[in-house]
């Protein structure tokens, strides 16, 4: 069975233009998977739409199975400990009046997971090369990159089976991505990784699979490596041919 | 591991001046306040000397046109001022947050509609608000006064108050928060209400200066605290007809409510550096 799957969704906020149009997708346990587009392609719309944070305008998502269903408290509650999100931007995805202490241990909260919250944070930030000492710190104290690991930590914090990423690193400079790359791409031997980006370069390193919408519809996918080295569809070719090379 | 090459966080800093400067006005009137409660120089409503006696040992502020201790009516004044401008604050601050959250969490329509009529109560001054709701009510006494200036001030928190919770919900840390799991009760008390709270304090303490100015107009005009309670409105008033002859029956309790709308002006801001995290480390 498959862990998360998408079957012919279409989303428009009015009835003149359909950001997201038939789009289905299967997501199994282990997968490592790019959504790559441009802007207004709709893949944070389906980001969304994944994190039952909007509901699509037609078709279906299971989960497991089961239905994502937003107002199923029940069914919600199970869900957002199997699957948690990581934003594109690390100074406003941490609330600035909380300390990493609580909002790391946020999830555990919600979803009154049992155990010390303390030990579980601390292992958490250890996981993504944090020191546990940091507990008592605000965001504002840290770095792009030390925020972006801290985000990473609560979204591992309650041991989901599927993390997703919004351009997760596109807002950190360049050594500072290739860190949390490298974090992410070790998170991803553990649990199953979304990562929603434009940067065909990042995708490439990180995702053995790949997904490439163009306003609203999935134009070519498979595997990274054979789409990177045969692309088909006209506007792959575009994307690659648009990746920044250094000058001969 | 990574090293932290973090600011280093400095310590709360308790040497705020304008915080230390806002306490000890405040204090002042809040010990002066408490102090009527159990000890006055002379008795408030009583005479105490010859009319119009200017300041001397025996009355440090002089005597009224009765004859009563001057300075004992402004330390009751304190007392009047400081429960009007807590009651009317907590009224607006209740009245006007609940009204606030409700308008940033509901459908445009209702936004639009409770945006307008916060924008049309705004346009009326406070104190003519105030005076419409102490003319509807059959008496104009202390409890009036502090319920019509409550209502006055919660149009203005309502609105501040819908623009900031409206910002905060746009923040990533809010979907985060969804997604984390949490309710939305939840996260307005979580996450809403600390991000907007330090502004809404700057806020409440200018309402609360505005608070006690309106009850001092009120009472000024006869609507608010009846005689014989020592509103400074009321002293103002009273030293209306005796200001060449007696300057300080109008200076003192002027000072005194200058001093007091200073003073939690002063202190809010010290506390906003204080509670936010942000600024503290700075």
């Amino acid at each position: 069975m498959s862990l998360l799957s998408v079957q012919d969704v279409t989303f428009s906020y009015n009835a003149s233009k359909r950001v997201l149009d038939g789009v289905s997708l299967t997501i199994e346990p282990g997968d490592s998977i790019g959504l790559v587009g441009e802007s207004g392609s709709g893949k944070t719309t389906l980001l969304r739409l994944l994190l039952g944070l909007t509901r699509p305008s037609s078709g279906s998502i299971t989960f497991n199975g089961t239905p994502l269903d937003p107002r199923s408290a029940r069914f919600m509650r199970d869900y957002r400990r199997q699957v948690q999100v990581v934003f594109q931007d690390p100074y406003s995805s941490l609330d600035p009046r909380q300390a990493v202490l609580s909002i790391v241990s946020e999830p555990l909260r919600a979803l009154r997971i049992p155990g010390d919250h303390r030990q579980m944070v601390s292992d958490a930030l250890a996981s993504v090369g944090l020191e546990r000492n940091i507990l008592g710190r605000y965001p504002h104290e840290f770095s792009g990159g030390q925020r972006q690991r801290i985000a990473i930590a609560r979204a591992i914090v309650a041991g989901p089976s599927l993390l997703l990423a919004d351009e997760a690193v596109s807002a950190l400079d360049l050594s500072t991505r290739i860190r949390i790359v490298d974090l992410l791409k070790s998170l991803s031997e553990q649990m199953t990784l979304v990562f929603v980006s434009h940067d065909l370069g990042v995708v490439a390193a990180l995702c053995q699979k790949i997904v490439i919408l163009e306003k609203g519809r999935i134009v070519e996918a498979g595997a990274t490596a054979s789409i990177l080295a045969n692309p088909q569809h006209p506007y792959t070719q575009r994307l690659l041919s648009s990746v920044p090379r250094m000058p001969a | 591991m990574t090293t932290l090459d973090v600011i280093s966080p400095k310590r709360r800093s308790h040497g705020s001046v304008t915080l230390w400067a806002g306490l000890a006005l405040v204090g002042l009137h809040i010990a002066i306040g408490l102090l009527t409660l159990v000890w006055t120089p002379y008795d408030p409503t009583g005479m105490s000397g010859g009319r119009l006696e200017a300041p001397s040992w025996l009355h440090w502020a002089g005597t009224d046109r009765l004859g009563r201790d001057f300075l004992t009516q402004i330390m009751v004044g304190s007392r009047i001022a400081l429960i009007v401008g807590t009651g009317a604050v907590a009224i607006g601050a209740a009245l006007g947050v609940t009204l606030g959250i409700l308008a940033a969490f509901a459908s445009k329509l209702l936004d639009d509609a409770l945006a307008a009529t916060l924008d049309i109560l705004i346009a009326f001054p406070t104190l003519l608000i105030a005076m419409l709701v102490v003319a509807a009510s059959d008496t104009a006494n202390l409890a009036s006064a502090i319920i019509a200036i409550g209502i006055a001030l919660s149009a203005i928190v309502a609105r501040l108050t819908r623009i900031l919770v409206k910002r905060v919900l746009l923040m990533d840390f809010i979907t985060a928060a969804r997604t984390s799991g949490s309710s939305w009760p939840a996260i307005v008390f979580g996450h809403v209400l600390p991000n907007i709270w330090p502004t809404l304090s700057v806020n409440f303490a200018l309402q609360f200066g505005l608070a006690v100015i309106a009850e001092a107009s009120l009472s000024y005009l006869g609507l608010g605290a009846p005689p014989p309670n020592a509103s400074w409105g009321r002293l103002l008033q009273e030293a209306q007809g005796t200001v060449y002859t007696a300057p300080i029956g109008a200076i003192a309790p002027g000072i005194a409510l200058v001093s007091l709308v200073i003073g939690i002006n002063l202190l809010a801001d010290g506390l906003r550096d204080s509670i936010d995290p942000t600024r503290r480390a700075r």
